[in-house]
């Protein structure tokens, strides 16, 4: 072939322009893989979408930023239903099929718990999700928890605290039948002899239990100072609603403890002024001083509506940013996604978040552990925009983020 | 728990209102299952269909009975239509169909569920009405309206089909129908449009029980999975087909519930309706009230 040196040139130069024209930056071809399973339906459905909402936020200004070491985020999140049976077999997946660079672990206890041997065998890094001492048996060492508490005597110190200032001698405990429930009412039970207390009423339910009368009847008789209880969701709404319709009787100083969905918007909206007395656990209420945390839930509330989720999305969102927010951290700090240099990132460093500062202990969970004890006040029916006010949850424990006494008896609560 | 007859009085109040409820939402599988003989799995989920429904019309201020009723006559066609569909994809190919029925109404029960997770979302919802919320006072006894209300529904919806199906020529066409389908069209019925006719009313009755439902408890769109058992087990403890029966069986079960759970604790109270079945079967394997 007689080519000329200027054709030769020119071809060359044409192949460059073209190839540079149509080449994608490298690390659109070799993201970095993160996947997950969250409940997007079922009972903790509601909670699970404004989790994931908050992730997506994240990935979205991971992205935006040009993504990380170089390399753009890919998100993968499957639904599971919240149901544990499913949890196995889709994180098999996101590890052999879908060959996800890091984990994160579905939103609560349930689901969660079924993973963890996996997750150790295969060596992975699991990020934690509001889940509940489910690495207290298994010690995977590359487990950290985004949740703001430790162990059950940390997470209910607020609520035996309160039963204790009121003068409380008895408790009555009902406790939903499986593993977050029982493990927190198990903390609750080992704790009573401190604290004085005796049980004078101590019974699971199955998680199908639609209607509470009988058990709160049942709580009744027994005259009972402190009630505690510690239910998902839909547990949580069939007990505040029979408490209303039932009564607790009059001898009940304190009602509340560890009621999953009283955090979420939806909930408290439709229960409305039945909260009101109620002391429960949360993660966040409106008023406590976090540096980033208004301009995110500004950012969250205008997508959550538009996604149908939780419009205010106090309980987990914030959280599950923070999650990213450490994870982005780390890998920026080790310039590696290798498991185990981000464990050990995590393991000895503190983490800045929108949630605070995050330091975790030797197994996974929150060193500086921060749940808060917050009594439900002056809630009206129908208004969502009230609970934006700190004035509806008055936080009494821990002394720290104080921002009001407890008002005890509980039927003098009700109508405080 | 410390016995007293007091408690095992409440008990039994409880028990009562609560076996309301159970056979309301059983009533119509009791046509569907116990009649008609089909697999419908999917009559919880129609169920929650109902409460949905309700749930909708309560935005326009109407009572979640009320919408209950008004629902009806929609999912009364809507049922029969499914009915004919259902008829000529399997029912017509015969015993084979069995499993492939079973498996179309699996099939229907996620559409369904997947369908109200996309329309409502995953959150729970609630209704209000002046009913709930609120208690009949009987001294130291309070009884929740909504489980009153609930009973009563229950007790009417039993009384109206129990004597359609008994009274009316088109009621005993669908009892028969359900016995001997040849002997049926010898007499010149098509069973066909009589099977039709009852899953329509099988339908039509989950719309009102729908609503049920709903002032029972809040909803979410895959709740329908809890209640597949226990009306499967209403409808055959009470002896397929039979509308006292069901009304009778929700009622055992419900008292019997109400007690274990009373004085044993609610962890035992799911046994209890299996633990029944079980006795019942051994015992009189066609049920309470079946022939």
């Amino acid at each position: 072939m007689d080519l000329s040196r200027r054709k030769l040139i020119g071809t060359a130069s044409s192949i460059t322009v073209a190839s540079s024209m149509f080449s994608v930056p490298a690390w659109a071809n070799n993201p970095i893989k993160i996947g997950m399973s969250m409940p997007q339906t079922g009972p903790l459905g509601a909670g699970g979408k404004a989790a994931l909402l908050a992730l997506k936020m994240w990935v979205e200004d991971v992205n935006s930023r040009g993504g990380l070491l170089g390399r753009k985020i890919e998100f993968t999140a499957y639904d599971d239903q919240g149901n544990p049976a499913n949890t196995p077999g889709i994180y098999s997946k996101l590890l052999d099929v879908d060959k996800v660079d890091l984990l994160i672990a579905p939103y609560a206890t349930v689901p969660t718990a079924p993973i963890m041997p996996l997750v150790k065998q295969r060596a992975k890094l699991l990020m934690g999700n509001f889940s509940f001492q489910v690495n207290a048996k298994v010690k995977h060492d590359m487990w950290f928890n985004n949740a703001p508490w430790n162990d059950a005597e940390g997470w209910f110190a607020g609520f035996l605290q309160a039963a204790k200032d009121s003068n409380a001698k008895t408790i009555a405990i009902t406790a939903s039948d499986q593993e977050f429930a029982q493990n927190l009412a198990n903390g609750v039970r080992s704790g009573l002899a401190r604290t004085g207390l005796s049980s004078v009423y101590d019974q699971n339910y199955p998680p199908t239990t639609k209607d509470f009368s009988s058990i709160v009847r049942a709580i009744r008789s027994t005259k009972p100072d402190v009630v505690f209880v510690a239910s998902y969701p839909g547990d949580s709404v069939g007990i505040v609603n029979a408490a209303h319709e039932i009564g607790l009787g009059p001898t009940v100083k304190i009602f509340g403890g560890g009621m999953v969905g009283l955090q979420f918007t939806p909930i408290m909206e439709s229960l409305g002024s039945k909260l009101n007395g109620i002391i429960n656990y949360n993660t966040y209420v409106p008023g406590m001083p976090l540096k980033g945390i208004d301009d995110f839930f500004k950012r969250y509330t205008a997508k959550a509506v538009a996604e149908k989720v939780d419009p205010l999305g106090y309980y987990l969102p914030p959280f599950n940013y923070a999650t990213g927010q450490m994870l982005e951290q780390a890998i920026n700090a080790t310039k590696s996604i290798d498991d185990k240099a981000i464990a050990a990132y995590l393991r000895s460093n503190t983490m800045d978040t929108i949630v605070g500062p995050v330091k975790f202990d030797a197994g996974g969970e929150r060193a500086n552990q921060r749940v808060i004890m917050a009594q439900f006040r002056g809630v009206k029916d129908k208004d969502l925009e009230q609970f934006r006010s700190p004035q509806r949850q008055v936080i009494i424990h821990p002394s720290a983020d104080k921002t009001g006494d407890m008002v005890y008896p509980y039927e003098k609560a009700r109508k405080a | 728990m410390a016995f007293s007859f007091d408690l095992l009085f409440e008990a039994l109040l409880f028990g009562i209102l609560l076996g309301g409820f159970y056979a309301a939402v059983s009533l119509g599988l009791s046509v569907s299952f116990g009649l008609l003989d089909i697999p419908n799995v999917a009559h919880p989920a129609v169920l929650l269909l109902g409460a949905y429904g309700a749930f909708s019309l309560g935005h326009y201020g109407i009572d979640p009975i009320m919408a209950g009723v008004l629902l009806m006559p929609v999912f009364f066609v809507a049922g029969a239509l499914f009915y004919k569909a259902y008829y000529l994809v399997f029912e017509r190919r015969g015993d084979a169909a069995a499993v492939n029925g079973l498996a179309f109404f699996f099939g229907v029960v996620f559409i369904i569920e997947v369908g109200l997770v996309l329309w409502y979302g995953v959150d729970q919802q609630s209704a209000t009405a002046p009913y709930i919320g609120g208690s009949l006072e009987l001294g130291e006894i309070r009884l929740p309206y909504r489980l009153l209300a609930a009973f009563s529904v229950a007790l009417v919806m039993a009384l109206a089909l129990s004597t359609y199906l008994s009274k009316t020529f088109y009621g005993r066409a669908i009892k028969a129908v359900g016995q001997d389908e040849g002997a049926l069209r010898l007499m010149g019925v098509d069973p066909v449009k009589v099977k039709q006719l009852a899953f329509g009313i099988a339908t039509g009755v989950n719309a009102l029980a729908g609503a049920v439902l709903l002032i029972l408890a809040p909803i979410e769109p895959t709740m329908d999975r809890i209640y597949i058992g226990r009306t499967f087990c209403v409808v055959v403890l009470a002896g397929l087909g039979s509308m006292s029966g069901t009304l009778a069986a929700g009622l055992i079960l419900g008292i019997a519930e109400s007690i274990v759970l009373m004085f044993l604790g609610a962890s035992w109270a799911p046994a209890v309706a299996f633990g029944l079945l079980m006795v019942m079967l051994g015992f009189r394997p066609q049920g309470l009230f079946g022939r």
